[in-house]
């Protein structure tokens, strides 16, 4: 099974560098991927992408800790008041139809260019989903739990910390997996639309330079650690949810 | 108390006063206040400009949906019957669904120019494994008893799909073209953010580059009263599906 899925990414990267080679795909729209990753490798020898890479990292970071911090409190006092949830539930269900994007420029003009509007749109652009999780990880916590905490007269934030917040593990490690995809989304959207520095910007400039090896190198950076970060999450997602006795 | 009926009422009235309490805080020329937006949105309405920029985001919207819609199937289905290659590419789509596309504009800007292709191309990275993902796992839920059956009855393929597999998938594969349809969408207006000349995404940017924040939050209420729409519209077709089983 590993080694068919293996041969069909492989295969995928093979059809496509032979394209590319043969100049079906021409140079201007997409470059071999084995010159993607040459460029990659430079990029990264060479030190001069380190300043953006730590920008947009710094930015994620913060984004995505605002943004699972926030989600878990406001998800935490929403499943507390049902009558509170039962009023904001549409406007949590249509969030994501909306490009939040569309409330950078707005940002920018309350923050001005720099970090902080970033941030706070990764943050805005993730923290929904955190909540939905968490809310339904609280739901989950199967009666039994409940009833124990309430036979050792556990009461109030110490019931919640020490057993419904363990028992809603699974669902708020998903809520986590997606929070950090959004929260790159949102930083690395918010750098293509307008920023002084990060890789976003520095790969639409590349893009608006045909400066085809530098994209394609950043590109292939950014969807790497993309892809590894979300790969350790599922497997970490998948591990709890069996010890949980879920799908 | 105030009777749950009017939940929604009271979330619009929370919504505006959070709004003008953001106008009060961060001045008109950042936030402007929902009065001005919605006169503002009113006379919006009224121009034939917005109504062009609607037509071309609509007709973008509608065939990205029906791409991903039809591609998404084909490939879902195709690959929920074929056990081998279902399970080889399981975790490839996972992994491509979870990419955030929106970091391959400048490749689908090269690949498809700026204009409607590449609009609708957008919408339908955005929306086509979704449903192939969620069409893929409906038909591998179909319990292989029923097939088994249906293999004893000799009955044909054509048959099988009719009579077994779609009603047996169904509610799942609409859920998957709910989400999927909703995605499309926020990749089509993605799509027009950055690389179109015209469409109420378009219409955005232009708004953003003169700074008419009258302008900006005009167009975004439209925007979210489209997506609510067409979210909660989707929601209920979903809901009636389950319901007549």
């Amino acid at each position: 099974m590993t080694r068919a899925r293996i041969f069909v990414v492989a295969g995928a990267f093979i059809l496509l560098e032979i394209l590319c080679r043969l100049g079906i795909i021409d140079r201007v729209t997409m470059i071999p991927p084995s010159e993607m990753l040459v460029a990659l490798w430079q990029l990264i020898a060479g030190g001069r992408f380190d300043g953006d890479i730590a920008f947009t990292a710094y930015n994620i970071v913060a984004a995505f800790v605002l943004a699972v911090v926030g989600g878990f409190v406001i998800g935490g006092l929403l499943h507390a008041s049902p009558r509170l949830r039962h009023v904001v539930e549409p406007l949590l269900s249509a969030y994501y139809a909306v490009p939040t994007f569309v409330f950078y420029p707005l940002l920018i003009v309350a923050f001005g260019v720099g970090r902080a509007p970033l941030i706070v749109i990764g943050a805005i652009f993730g923290i929904v989903v955190m909540i939905v999780h968490t809310m339904q990880g609280l739901d989950h916590v199967p009666p039994a739990v409940n009833k124990s905490a309430a036979m050792m007269k556990l009461g109030g934030i110490r019931r919640y910390v020490l057993v419904m917040v363990p028992a809603a593990t699974p669902h708020l490690v998903s809520g986590i997996k997606l929070a950090v995809a959004y929260s790159v989304i949102g930083v690395v959207a918010g750098e293509f639309i307008l920023a002084t520095q990060g890789i976003g910007k520095r790969i639409s400039f590349a893009y608006d330079n045909f400066d085809n090896r530098t994209m394609y190198g950043l590109l292939l950076l950014l969807l790497i650690v993309v892809t590894c970060v979300n790969a350790g999450l599922s497997t970490w997602e998948k591990r709890l949810h069996r010890r949980f006795g879920l799908r | 108390m105030i009777p749950r009926r009017l939940d929604p009422i009271l979330l619009m009235v929370a919504v505006l006063a959070l709004w003008q309490g953001l106008e009060l805080i961060a001045g008109p020329e950042v936030v402007a206040s929902p009065a001005v937006t919605i006169v503002h949105a009113i006379a919006l309405v009224q121009k034939s400009g917005f109504w062009q920029d609607a037509a071309e985001t609509g007709l973008a919207f509608a065939l990205a949906s029906v791409i991903s819609i039809a591609g998404g199937l084909l490939l879902g289905l195709w690959l929920g019957l074929h056990r081998f290659a279902g399970d080889v590419a399981d975790p490839i789509l996972g992994s491509l669904y979870s990419i955030p596309k929106i970091t391959l504009y400048p490749l689908i800007l090269l690949i498809f120019g700026l204009g409607m292709s590449a609009k609708v191309a957008f919408g339908v990275i955005h929306g086509v494994l979704p449903i192939a993902i969620f069409s893929m796992n409906a038909v591998r839920g179909v319990p292989p008893i029923h097939l088994k059956t249906a293999r004893m009855l000799r009955m044909s393929k054509l048959s099988i799909a009719i009579t077994i597999l779609a009603p047996a998938a169904l509610p799942e594969i609409v859920a998957g073209i709910r989400v999927g349809v909703a995605l499309t969408l926020l990749g089509t207006l993605i799509g027009e953010l950055f690389a179109a000349t015209t469409g109420i995404g378009f219409a955005l940017i232009r708004a953003t580059d003169v700074h008419d924040v009258a302008d900006i939050l005009a167009l975004t209420l439209m925007l979210f009263l489209f997506a609510a729409s067409i979210n909660s519209l989707l929601h209920f077709g979903e809901r009636r599906m389950r319901h007549e089983r």
